[in-house]
């Protein structure tokens, strides 16, 4: 492995001639990648393998959603309304779509282990084919967002854009991110606080189609940023931005060790820690008494 | 020389008396000659060991790419790493050869020197205070009130030009200027509501329940809806502002949209709403922060800076935090097309309370 | 009192070379000294005494990150623009390539990415700031626990005071150059407090930023704040802070030879000279390591500031604070009265709390010498448990600092430990108040058994961990007389003395009521105090001690429990301390 690395994945106007063919070369890999993606997916969309029919799927689907999600969210998911008459035990499913099933499945936060301020994202507990069926089922019980294809949320599977084109989209997201998203996930996606214990989660890690699910369904608390308002375009260029900046290749953490990116304050309890409290160390050797003998002083 | 005036009638004997300063004690390095060479090299290789790190950083400095091409180390930019560790050691090994220097091979003889007290001499302090006298004196300022009067007088008076010459500092916070600026925002009637950064216009229909729209007035968006015609880019155009103009005007007029469950909104709310969607200010009624934390089922926002919390379905009431007013929601409607457009302008300033607030 | 004291321990101090490098430089001095006539002003200083403690090298710490700071602070003057003026960025910066900003932001993206060397000088000048301050308020601690205030220097005590003051001023000027959006988060929450002010809030603002913010003035106001005005006042008050360190000699800590009369240390040519220089470069090397290790505000993530964007975690950098935790936890407070508005909730947290907290600290000075009504000039420091009160009282302060810090970060306190912001503020509402009381009398009741315990030590010796066993088949544990310059150490500090109240109809009644107050207030701070023992009490406890001895009559050495165990010959061994 080498360690000392060129920084490829930055897009520029002003290009050197070896990092561009490495770029020109990183790029037809990355589109090749993602159209090899497109394929694949949609050929499972349309042959499944499991050979099922729609009808079958949603069959399938009803019957994993009695078991493990009609509890909360009722047998024909209208969703059940708690004791106390206010607050829904489990809202209804009726009309969030198959985006909304992807989302809260894959990254494990349906089902929920237990009624809480918040699902917290865990492992999640479905297959990929189990979740393709609770989503046909929810899906039809009304119409709601269907789940995105992989040129929607992905920049890098757009074909046709030229290096400058996908910086500015990147730029553009960067904007949107900046007005829409930071409020509450922090300026580089680590998320936030929200009052009573809630929080934004992380963005970092999170896979591009479920951030653009989650944008498109807002799930538990987030609002949502609906297709008419904040076109899948949009979505797709906050999803490049976020990407971008939290990779090191395009983005490597020019200053150093970045304090997982919460800001002044973690930098406050470096100053301490590491300056005054290193500083503080050197002057109690500065001052220390040095080593004593009995011996004899030469004269 | 001390003058200890405490009242204490009688000071018991000091129980230990001083022993003095103890005797000293040689270092290894001072009887071991074969010890104070091994100091010696030791600092001499801090030095060399700088000076190497000086070239170093001459050579990172020519070595590693910024700009368009950073080079990385470990995912580190690898130009601020090396320039930072090399310069870093240094400094580090010239103080710390300097200090193993002092601490090993310089004279560690303790010394004692006399204080003295912090106050002059008596005679010194007499001689002062008798010139001084004398010196007023002569001045006559005592004997002619007159002019010591009108001396302090003018010296006082020099304040005015003092004062007066900053008032170009900024305009005048008289309460018409105030009208004029901090409680005029760039919403009138009619103006649609648009999408931050994009500047897409906002259809009523298009909201779903739930939806949060980080809003602007039209004319202070860097952009135009794409079903916008030739003829109404020019208007926009012709209204927006640029510069400190439209940071001033954002300052003030940033707005976030939301639609909730109609049955869900306080009558008051859905007054000055369009079916369930209200427009409350972005700026925080605290002390200014924009605010667009919206959870969408509980229907509150939360304000980063200081956490107040707003009630968007009960008129924007405060329901935590130090926060003492309401965030002030501007009245909607939809045009012809459908659009969300403002009512009017905002029937109360927006943002952080100052004195003249309640002025009429 | 000082009859045997040695001048120094040394046999030949300050013997001078008749050769060498003096008689080398001779030439220079002399041509120096006959133009300048350094020499009488300069006899003194060469071999000026600075005594050695760790303790005494934090306020250099201070000291040389500020020099840093001009350092590095000159060096990004050459390619930072202090204007609002909007350009179009065009850097190397991808992710912002083409996006509307200021000059100032842009040109501060510049030094990050465009000048070599600029990102880690950046850093480095932000670090230095950060501890900068950080060695005041340590030093500023160190200073208050010690007594080190007392007479003759009180005054130096308030320049330090106005530098913190200053110091935060400057740093506050500093975030808010770059035009960030944590920058202009910042000026928009000071235009807030601003704005609170009674009276003449609005008048201020517009005012200082010509107009409603953010306007096109702040940034160059800002700058000649921060590059000229504050430096120079910082430097002026650091000289004068310097010089009367000079005048009046270091404080000195309590032990053998060490009087109120002298100071004992080493020589400022060459030790202390290489030490304080020594420092310099480890204080500017820790510095360039930071830079060059551990980010700090990387501004190109937060985006040019804009009025109508914010990000979460927005924090200002840590010596505001316990301003921004007082604004979060206060309540909800504001008056309108008259048509005119008071905005408690931010004016008071913002604008009169930290000024009555550094008020509060640079008072007690005069309050305690006030109270003990002590005329007399201290140069031998106090131990800490050696004034209860007084040390309380910083751990009262320390905790309230704590509490608003920590209040100041409640939301990523919630979320990196999973607790509730709304909790955590009503929890501070109330711990401010009740946690330094608590403290106090923790602080107090510690210092207090501590002095016991030195008592302790001084009348019956220190406790050896060896348990003996008496003819009749008592146990006890073996206790051996400290070594005398430790006993001298432990007693060399004055007796507290407690005024006593008036008796009523002494004095008239306005008199009496200050001096009722003033025997309450030294009850309160002294009454408690375990006072060194007399010399009597010392007499009595050897004689009993003596006696013991002689129980144990036969031993030819300190007992340290193999004596008996058979175990090894401990002839000649010492007793370990």
């Amino acid at each position: 492995m080498r360690l000392l690395n060129r920084s490829a994945g930055r897009l520029s106007r002003h290009r050197r001639g070896p990092v561009a063919g490495l770029l020109v070369i990183l790029l037809g890999l990355l589109m090749a990648g993602g159209l090899f993606a497109a394929f694949s997916s949609s050929a499972t969309a349309e042959n499944s393998a499991d050979g099922l029919t729609q009808s079958q799927k949603i069959e399938a689907g009803r019957k994993l959603f009695l078991l493990s999600c009609a509890t909360c969210h009722g047998q024909n998911g209208e969703g059940v309304v708690a004791e106390n008459g206010e607050s829904n035990l489990g809202p209804s499913l009726v009309g969030v779509g198959a985006a909304a099933v992807h989302f809260q499945v894959e990254t494990g936060r349906m089902p929920m282990a237990a009624t809480g301020k918040q699902a917290p994202r865990k492992p999640a507990a479905f297959t990929e084919q189990e979740t393709e069926y609770l989503a046909a089922y929810v899906a039809s019980l009304a119409p709601g967002p269907a789940a995105p294809t992989k040129t929607d949320y992905d920049l890098d599977a757009v074909k046709g854009l030229s290096a400058d084109e996908q910086r500015d989209a990147i730029v553009r997201g960067g904007k949107l991110f900046l007005t829409n998203c930071t409020a509450c996930h922090n300026f580089e996606g680590s998320g936030g606080a929200m009052p009573w214990g809630r929080y934004a989660p992380p963005l970092k890690g999170v896979a591009k189609q479920h951030i653009y699910e989650a944008m498109l369904t807002g799930p538990q608390q987030m609002p949502v940023f609906s297709n008419n308002v904040l076109t899948p375009e949009d979505k797709r260029d906050i999803i490049a931005y976020i990407y971008s900046v939290n990779d090191k290749k395009q983005t490597p953490a020019y200053g150093g060790f970045g304090m997982k990116g919460l800001g002044p304050v973690a930098e406050g309890l470096m100053a301490w820690l590491v300056g005054i409290g290193g500083l503080v160390l050197f002057a109690y050797w500065i001052a220390a008494h040095t080593a004593r003998t009995h011996k004899k002083e030469d004269a | 020389m001390t003058d200890h005036t405490d009242n204490s009638p009688a000071v018991p004997a000091e129980p230990i008396a001083d022993p003095g300063i103890p005797a000293h004690l040689p270092r290894p390095t001072d009887v071991d000659p074969k010890a104070a060479r091994r100091a010696e090299r030791q600092v001499a290789a801090m030095f060399i060991a700088s000076m190497l790190c000086a070239i170093g950083f001459a050579v990172a400095y020519y070595t590693f790419d910024i700009k368009d091409s950073w080079d990385t180390f470990l995912g580190f930019g690898a130009s601020n790493l090396f320039l930072g560790l090399t310069l870093g050691f240094a400094l580090l090994l010239i103080g710390v050869g300097v200090i193993q220097w002092s601490r090993k091979l310089m004279g560690d003889h303790e010394i004692s020197e006399l204080r003295h007290p912090a106050a002059s001499a008596e005679s010194d302090r007499e001689k002062v205070l008798a010139d001084l006298a004398l010196g007023l004196e002569e001045s006559g300022i005592a004997r002619r009130p007159l002019v010591r009067n009108t001396l302090l007088g003018a010296l006082g008076f020099l304040g005015v030009p003092a004062i007066v010459a900053l008032n170009d500092l900024g305009p005048d916070a008289t309460p018409s200027n105030i009208k004029k600026t901090l409680e005029k925002t760039f919403w009138k009637s009619g103006i649609r509501v648009v999408n931050d950064v994009t500047g897409r216009w906002i259809k009523a229909s298009d909201m779903e329940i739930g939806q949060l729209v980080n809003a602007e007035p039209e004319g202070l968006v860097d952009a135009f809806d794409p079903r916008a015609t030739a003829q109404q880019r020019e208007d926009i155009e012709s209204r927006s502002l640029e510069g400190a103009a439209l940071q001033v005007a954002k300052t003030k007029s940033a707005v976030i949209v939301v639609r909730m469950e109609p049955k869900d909104i306080s009558s008051a709310t859905a007054a000055w709403a369009h079916e369930g969607i209200a427009v409350y200010s972005k700026i925080c009624t605290h002390v200014g922060c924009p605010i667009a934390l919206w959870e969408q089922q509980t229907h509150h926002l939360l304000c980063p800076c200081h956490q107040s919390t707003f009630d968007l379905a009960d008129k924007g009431r405060v329901v935590f935090g130090p926060a003492a007013r309401s965030l002030p929601q501007l009245p909607i409607e939809v045009d012809d097309e459908g659009y969300l457009v403002a009512k009017s302008d905002f029937l109360e300033p927006v943002g952080p309370s100052y004195w003249e607030r309640d002025y009429k | 009192m000082t009859d045997n004291v040695a001048k120094s321990n040394g046999t030949t101090p300050a013997a001078v070379p008749a050769s060498g490098l003096a008689a080398k430089g001779s030439a220079v001095v002399k041509w120096a000294d006959d133009r300048l006539g350094l020499a009488t002003s300069q006899k003194k200083m060469i071999r000026k005494v600075f005594p050695d403690h760790w303790t005494f090298m934090l306020g250099e710490i201070a000291l040389w990150s500020f020099v840093v700071l001009l350092v590095t602070g000159v060096f990004l003057t050459l390619w930072f623009v202090p204007s609002m003026g909007e350009v179009q960025y065009q850097g190397s910066y991808d992710q912002l390539r083409g996006v509307e900003m200021s000059q100032a932001y842009a040109s501060a993206l510049d030094i990050s990415f465009d000048v070599r060397g600029g990102l880690l000088l950046r850093q480095m000048h932000h670090w230095a700031a950060m501890i900068f301050i950080a060695a005041m308020l340590v030093h500023m601690m160190r200073v208050f626990v010690t007594g080190a205030f007392r007479k003759p220097r009180e005054v130096n005590w308030l320049i330090g005071g106005v530098l913190i003051l200053l110091g935060v001023v400057e740093g506050f000027a500093g975030y808010s150059l770059p035009d960030d959006l944590l920058s202009g988060t910042g000026l928009r929450i000071a235009d807030g407090l601003i704005k609170s002010t009674p009276v003449v809030g609005t008048w201020m603002s517009f005012f200082m930023f010509d107009g409603e913010f953010p306007g096109e003035a702040i940034i160059p106001r800002l700058y000649v704040a921060h590059v000229l005005l504050v430096p120079g006042l910082i430097l002026a008050l650091v000289a004068a802070h310097m010089l009367l360190v000079v005048y009046h000699k270091h404080t000195q800590w309590a032990g053998p030879g060490r009087t109120e009369e002298n100071v004992v240390g080493y020589p400022m040519m060459p030790v202390y000279a290489a030490k304080a220089g020594g420092f310099f470069f480890i204080v500017f090397g820790v510095t360039a390591l930071m830079g060059g290790l551990l980010s700090i505000n990387p501004i190109w993530k937060y985006g040019p500031y804009d009025p109508s964007k914010v990000t979460a975690g927005s924090q200002p950098d840590w010596y505001m604070g316990i301003a921004e935790g007082l604004l979060r936890i206060m309540p909800h407070w504001e008056t309108h009265i008259f048509g005119t508005t008071w905005s408690w909730n931010v004016f008071l947290p913002g604008e009169v709390a930290p000024m009555i907290l550094l008020g509060v600290m640079m008072m007690w000075p005069f309050l305690e010498a006030w109270v003990t009504g002590d005329k007399a000039e201290h140069h031998i420091l106090d131990r800490p448990r050696n004034a209860p009160t007084r040390t309380a009282f910083l751990a009262a302060m320390m905790s309230v600092y704590g509490l608003l810090w920590a209040a100041g970060g409640n939301d990523l306190l919630a979320t990196q430990f999973s607790l509730n912001m709304e909790w955590i503020t009503r929890f501070m509402r109330v711990a401010v108040f009740v946690v330094p009381v608590l403290v106090f009398f923790i602080a107090k009741r510690w210092c207090i058994a501590l002095q016991r315990h030195d008592s302790e030590k001084i009348l019956h010796g220190y406790e050896t961990g060896i348990i003996m066993r008496s003819p009749e088949g008592a146990y006890s544990e073996r206790h051996l007389p400290i070594s005398g310059e430790e006993a001298y150490r432990l007693t060399a500090r004055a007796r507290d003395n407690v005024v006593a109240a008036p008796v009523n109809g002494e004095v008239e009644a306005k008199g009496a009521r200050a001096a009722k107050l003033r025997a309450k207030l030294s009850t309160w701070m002294f009454a408690d105090n375990v006072q060194k023992p007399t010399a009597q009490e010392l007499e009595e406890a050897h004689h009993h001690a003596e006696h013991e001895h002689e129980l144990e009559a036969g031993l030819a050495h300190a007992a340290d429990g193999h004596q008996f165990d058979g175990h090894h010959d401990v002839a000649g061994e010492e007793l370990r301390h």
